[in-house]
């Protein structure tokens, strides 16, 4: 994930956040990192999930079109893990490569596999709407990092959302097959919804900086009923899986997930290219 | 995101709805840089329709800050000159230097030319 090349752009990355560590940039206490940690985690297993789909996709477009939005994960999931890891000494790399499963705080919803296309929307669906919401929020935090990076970061996340709207509509309205499997996309990925909304002790304990993840489900429950229902689709009345990934339970296709993440970092340690 | 065809033959647009080597119709890119300029062609790409024709157009030729407006334009509504027959075609320019404002030498008496 380390690159020497610095971006031409301001727009704050993972680079801007080092620097300016090294600066003098105050280190966020043990509570801030392990919140940065969480949406760091969020953002980089979602990142890998779409980038399984480069040279996979329906059309050649299509490729680069989930390839770019796990790009732009990938860039908030680089400066949530430097800010967080700053607390601890540990760079972006130390996090991604060397942390075994059960200390990945990723929600469940972003390690699940990818199915079908649909079943890939269906998921991005879900993440667009949470993260659009967490970050529009995010940005008033108190804390000046975590907010730069939300700032940056709601601006892309919209497209995404669009971008999930759009096929959501097109699947649901389309054929026979593109409606019924775009209905089993959502009802797969419904049970993993609740847990991105549940009270969250991490963010309760940082009122001004975090944001409690149950504030969002409101902004969830006004827009997403509202796609599903507009592409001819029915809102799941599927109950919530048990665990949670903010505590370090995974599904068992996560493990697959560090394993391909992971496998080059572990085998040459410190390579660069 | 097939390279542009410059004869006159058209895609995409007749496409079968069934089959599983059915492709997206294919559309033309064009890309306005700055205020003021006009939209340039870029280049091609396939598309199921307008609306993600301009989202596909967005994610393959915008990636750098090239553009502040996209048009897209099904690639069947384009009608071109033949190819093979562009010497005829282009023949009757040849040879007409006054329609070239270097053709003329300036007038005296008019100054500031």
């Amino acid at each position: 994930m380390r690159h020497t090349n610095r971006p031409i752009s301001t727009a704050v990355s993972a680079e801007t956040i080092e620097r300016e560590l090294a600066d003098g940039l105050a280190l966020p206490s043990d509570a801030v990192a392990r919140y940065a940690l969480g949406l760091g985690d969020d953002a980089l297993i979602l990142a890998q999930r779409l980038g399984e789909w480069i040279a996979r996709a329906p059309e050649l477009e299509e490729d680069v079109a989930l390839g770019n939005i796990g790009l732009d994960l990938l860039g908030h999931a680089r400066s949530f893990l430097t800010y967080a890891g700053s607390a601890w000494g540990r760079t972006e790399d130390d996090l991604a490569y060397f942390r075994d499963e059960a200390e990945f705080r990723n929600h469940q919803l972003f390690e699940r596999p990818n199915g079908d296309f649909a079943h890939t929307i269906a998921r991005q669906l879900i993440a667009s709407v949470y993260f659009d919401a967490l970050y529009a929020r995010l940005q008033a935090s108190s804390d000046p990092t975590l907010a730069a990076i939300a700032a940056k970061a709601v601006k892309e996340v919209e497209y995404h959302l669009d971008h999930s709207v759009q096929w959501v509509r097109r699947l649901g309205l389309g054929t026979d097959v593109s409606h019924e499997r775009m209905q089993a996309g959502l009802d797969a990925m419904w049970p993993f919804v609740d847990h991105l909304f549940r009270p969250d002790r991490g963010a309760a304990e940082l009122e001004g900086v975090a944001v409690p993840p149950q504030s969002l489900r409101d902004v969830f429950d006004r827009t997403v009923p509202a796609v599903i229902a507009e592409a001819g689709l029915q809102v799941p009345g599927i109950p919530g899986a048990r665990g949670g990934g903010r505590d370090g339970v995974h599904t068992e296709a996560f493990g697959h997930l560090l394993a391909e993440m992971q496998v080059l970092a572990r085998a040459h340690p410190g390579a660069t290219w | 995101m097939a390279a542009s065809d410059s004869g006159a033959t058209t895609a995409g647009g007749g496409a079968g709805k069934t089959g599983s080597t059915e492709t997206w119709p294919l559309w033309e890119v064009f890309i306005r840089s700055s205020r003021g300029l006009a939209h340039v062609h870029a280049g091609s790409l396939h598309a199921p329709d307008a609306v993600m024709a301009v989202r596909n157009a967005r994610d393959l030729y915008t990636r750098r800050g090239e553009g502040v407006s996209v048009w897209v334009v099904p690639s069947s509504a384009i009608t071109a000159s033949d190819v093979d027959a562009r010497g005829a075609f282009f023949e009757s320019a040849e040879g007409k230097e006054f329609r070239h404002a270097t053709y003329y030498t300036d007038s005296e008496g008019v100054p500031h030319l």
